[in-house]
């Protein structure tokens, strides 16, 4: 296990964000969670790989199949989620600024 | 590092500020917030309706590729004064989220140097904190747009 991954890098890509959405409402397996995006498979891998490595997922064997559920205590470490939030904000002002400084009175 | 954007939200309170400087002119910067077409440009959203003055409203909309309506919100501008302050609610349609109420402060900092307090206050601390989640929910919402796009590209 990677323990300098940190948990903030983790939740900053939309993908990952959405990995984790998806899999707080129940356990998913690789499969499933991959079915939900257009990313090529080994891409939706290697998010897992990331998430599992900073504990944000946890691993269950069930039978044949390898289960992701998501870890609670960990999820309580990320600050109440306002950093995604503050991050979303952040890239629309940057947007709004970008093309303000283009702006050309008609 | 020194961030731009701000977001102060106490435990179990029901409102937040967002504070953020921007290198613009205030007149550009209040624009950005009346100009319909410049809204649509930085939202992302199209500007169905927008009356600049105290007791107007709003609506916005959003559609996917197919013409299916994706977002959708919209509220009354309860007060507006140009270059400096705006008052209105803001509530997006089918959520679970309420309607807000959102202030507006546009601050002069220099000739080009600008800010805004965006003081937003919700209906229950339960409401804000679902608020501050909703980008976990538009990681999910960006990926199907993704694939929408994709795939009308290939029709």
């Amino acid at each position: 296990m990677n323990l300098r991954r940190d948990v903030f890098q983790a939740i900053a890509d939309p993908t990952r964000r959405a990995i984790l959405l998806l899999v707080a409402s129940q356990a998913l397996t690789a499969g499933a969670i991959a079915a939900n995006f257009d990313t090529a498979r080994p891409t939706v891998s290697k998010h897992l790989q990331i998430l599992t490595e900073c504990e944000l997922l946890q691993q269950e064997q069930n039978g044949r199949e390898i289960y992701y559920h998501i870890n609670a205590v960990k999820m309580k470490e990320v600050a109440d989620f306002i950093e995604p939030f503050r991050k979303m904000w952040d890239e629309r002002f940057n947007k709004l600024e970008t093309i303000m400084k283009k702006y050309k009175p008609k | 590092m020194e961030q731009k954007t701000k977001i102060s939200a106490e435990d179990g309170k029901q409102d937040l500020m967002i504070t953020r400087e921007f290198d613009l002119p205030l007149e550009l910067l209040f624009r950005a917030y009346v100009d319909p077409e410049i809204i649509e440009q930085w939202m992302g959203t199209k500007v169905l309706k927008l009356e600049n003055k105290k007791h107007g409203s709003y609506q916005f909309e959003t559609k996917d590729a197919d013409g299916h309506v994706v977002f959708q919100s919209s509220g009354v501008i309860h007060d507006l004064s140009p270059d400096s302050k705006i008052t209105r609610t803001f509530e997006m349609a089918n959520t679970p989220f309420g309607v807000q109420l959102e202030i507006y402060e546009f601050e002069k900092l220099g000739d080009d140097k600008s800010k805004l307090n965006m003081h937003v206050i919700y209906e229950s601390a339960a409401q804000r904190d679902q608020v501050l989640k909703l980008p976990f929910a538009q990681g999910i919402n960006m990926a199907h747009n993704r694939l929408q796009d994709i795939v009308s590209k290939l029709k």
